[in-house]
């Protein structure tokens, strides 16, 4: 019986990256690349079955067993603690979790702050850590608007080059946590695909040297 | 085929079969009530899996819980045995916070508890009984052993803050390497340290293979000591034939306020988390005011139903729709099927959801 290493890519450009990287590392699937919708490759020479999944899903397939590996950004493992092993930091994807606001803000510290965010769990171990009092909004898109239609006061996002910000009239406050993709594997399914994923880690750590 | 097999579910035939096990090795069952008084949890939150706990206001007005955890209820319940040693075996109910729909769930639990005199022999006993148990629930399985000796020695010779360790302890459990390196490096360390707090990450396998190199370090006597009866253990386990798939995992950690020693997890493939924990635990023995120690695990079978597929077998063999038919008839009908070791379902009407080999109509006077 083959023994499949499962892999859950997340879809867009990063995960086109990152399939590439794999490829490098001795687990290629031709398939992946045609234009098709198709969301699961196999490629049974090498035992390995890739699927696209949505990049905050990646972890959730990858703690619940159904992919034994998966690359996910270190927002969502920071937001979503799931149980796994981070094996690796792919040092691509990079980006920082940052606090912005509108260029006048000035922080009332004998008031509330509002937080509005899409990482309710980070936003509020950041605040914790200074003893702040907050409300968190959570929003699921556009958060850039939260603070210029007085919805917040500040937001908590990912900030890539800061453009959005710009154009949105918006700055950084305080960059906090620095982002990239990780490599994360499940606990139990290690324990029994160890090689495999030894020598992807391997491979990784190899062409993240020289990124 | 026992005529039972066809009838338990997975993880009842897993409860007798571990039973059975654990007695074999001179355990006894251990039985309590399903309820405790709330201080005895509110006072060790940090020792139960979810911090969650049902709790309810007795008659006589004080504040009782579901068992979340069965360990602190064997502490309390016993009185120390000093120069013996209280062997005992549980399979209870627990209460908990499932993690995927935040909500309580009831799960089985077996487990057993060494308390008194725990020796290298009881510690390679409970190992040995700990990898049994596993083979009871699959074939493909793997015990993952740490030492906490080897880890809180490590962390003595970095010499890091109290903050530091506790960000190394969340690396060491995610083998989050590069974690490791940003801590120390925070906290100052040369490049020497760093590369053996890089160690206690990438290190994993095989104890043939991990002793050695191990053994390398060389770095303080109270790590010496560890490594040696982590050598003593897993040769002793060899003596009982024991000696495929355990390895060395230094992710495998517990809350040090709590835990010492030995400490493993269990793995099955097919079920995406440890379905075995345990360790010795003395310093929660200190902690509810005792001098004896002690060490334990608890298997979890809630997971079981993941290595089998869903059942797509008829519900009977036979689906009898009686309708008017006289008393006597059916009764008459149902008896000669069963003695004949036919699974008959008999309903007036049947629903169109069940599935059947065979269907008998009945009528009046038919």
């Amino acid at each position: 019986m083959k023994n499949y290493l499962n892999v859950a890519l997340p879809k867009g450009r990063l995960g086109e990256k990152v399939y590439y990287m794999f490829e490098k590392a001795g687990f290629p699937c031709p398939a992946i690349k045609e234009n098709n919708r198709k969301l699961i490759f196999e490629n049974p020479e090498v035992e390995v079955r890739y699927f696209w999944v949505k990049p905050s899903d990646v972890a959730i397939y990858v703690e619940r067993g159904a992919a034994d590996v998966g690359v996910a950004g270190k927002d969502i493992l920071l937001e979503y603690s799931p149980d796994v092993y981070e094996l690796l930091d792919l040092k691509i994807g990079k980006c920082d979790m940052a606090v912005a606001a509108k260029a006048d803000f000035k922080d009332d510290r004998s008031r509330t702050l509002n937080v509005a965010t899409k990482f309710t769990n980070i936003a509020k171990s950041y605040y914790a850590a200074q003893g702040r009092d907050i409300d968190i909004i959570h929003l699921n898109g556009s958060i850039e608007i939260a603070p210029i239609l007085g919805l917040s006061d500040v937001i908590v996002d990912i900030v890539e080059t800061g453009t959005t910000l710009k154009e949105n009239n918006l700055i950084v406050v305080e960059k906090f946590q620095p982002i990239s993709a990780r490599l994360i594997a499940n606990k139990a399914n290690f324990k029994f695909k160890s090689e495999q994923i030894e020598k992807i880690r391997r491979s990784l750590f190899e062409q993240t040297e020289n990124i | 085929m026992d005529k039972f097999d066809l009838v338990l579910s997975s993880d009842e035939k897993a409860v007798y079969a571990l039973r059975s096990i654990y007695k074999n090795y001179g355990y006894e069952q251990y039985r309590m009530s399903k309820f405790e008084e709330y201080d005895l949890y509110a006072k060790n939150k940090d020792f139960l899996v979810s911090e969650s706990v049902i709790t309810f206001t007795d008659t006589d007005g004080k504040l009782m819980a579901l068992k979340p955890d069965v360990t602190l209820s064997i502490i309390k319940n016993n009185k120390d045995v000093k120069d013996d040693v209280k062997k005992v075996y549980y399979n209870e109910h627990v209460y908990r916070v499932s993690k995927g729909t935040r909500s309580f769930k009831e799960i089985m639990q077996v487990g057993l508890e060494c308390l008194g005199k725990v020796d290298e022999y009881l510690i390679t006993e409970v190992l040995l009984l700990a990898k049994k148990s596993l083979g009871v629930i699959s074939n493909q399985n793997v015990l993952d052993v740490s030492h906490l000796g080897i880890v809180k020695g490590v962390l003595n010779y970095l010499g890091i803050s109290k903050k530091g360790c506790d960000k190394i302890f969340e690396c060491l459990k995610e083998k989050n390497r590069e974690g490791v390196v940003l801590v120390c490096a925070s906290e100052g360390l040369d490049q020497e340290k760093i590369n053996i707090a890089e160690k206690l990450v990438t290190v994993y396998g095989a104890p043939e293979k991990v002793i050695p190199e191990l053994e390398k370090l060389n770095l303080s006597e109270e790590i010496g000591s560890a490594i040696d009866s982590l050598k003593r253990v897993i040769g002793a386990l060899k003596t009982f034939g024991v000696n495929e798939n355990i390895n060395i995992d230094f992710s495998v950690v517990s809350d040090l306020n709590y835990y010492n020693g030995f400490i493993f997890k269990g793995f099955v493939s097919g079920i995406p988390t440890a379905v075995l924990s345990g360790g010795e635990y003395d310093n929660l023995m200190v902690k509810m005011g005792r001098k004896d120690k002690a060490i334990g695990f608890a298997v979890y079978l809630d997971g079981l139903d993941k290595l089998s597929a869903p059942s797509n077998e008829l519900d009977v063999d036979v689906a009898i729709e009686y309708n008017d038919a006289s008393l006597n008839e059916v009764c008459a009908l149902v008896n000669k099927l069963v003695a004949g070791g036919e699974k008959v379902i008999a309903k007036s009407k049947l629903p169109a959801t069940v599935t059947y080999k065979k269907l008998i109509t009945l009528k009046k006077g038919e």
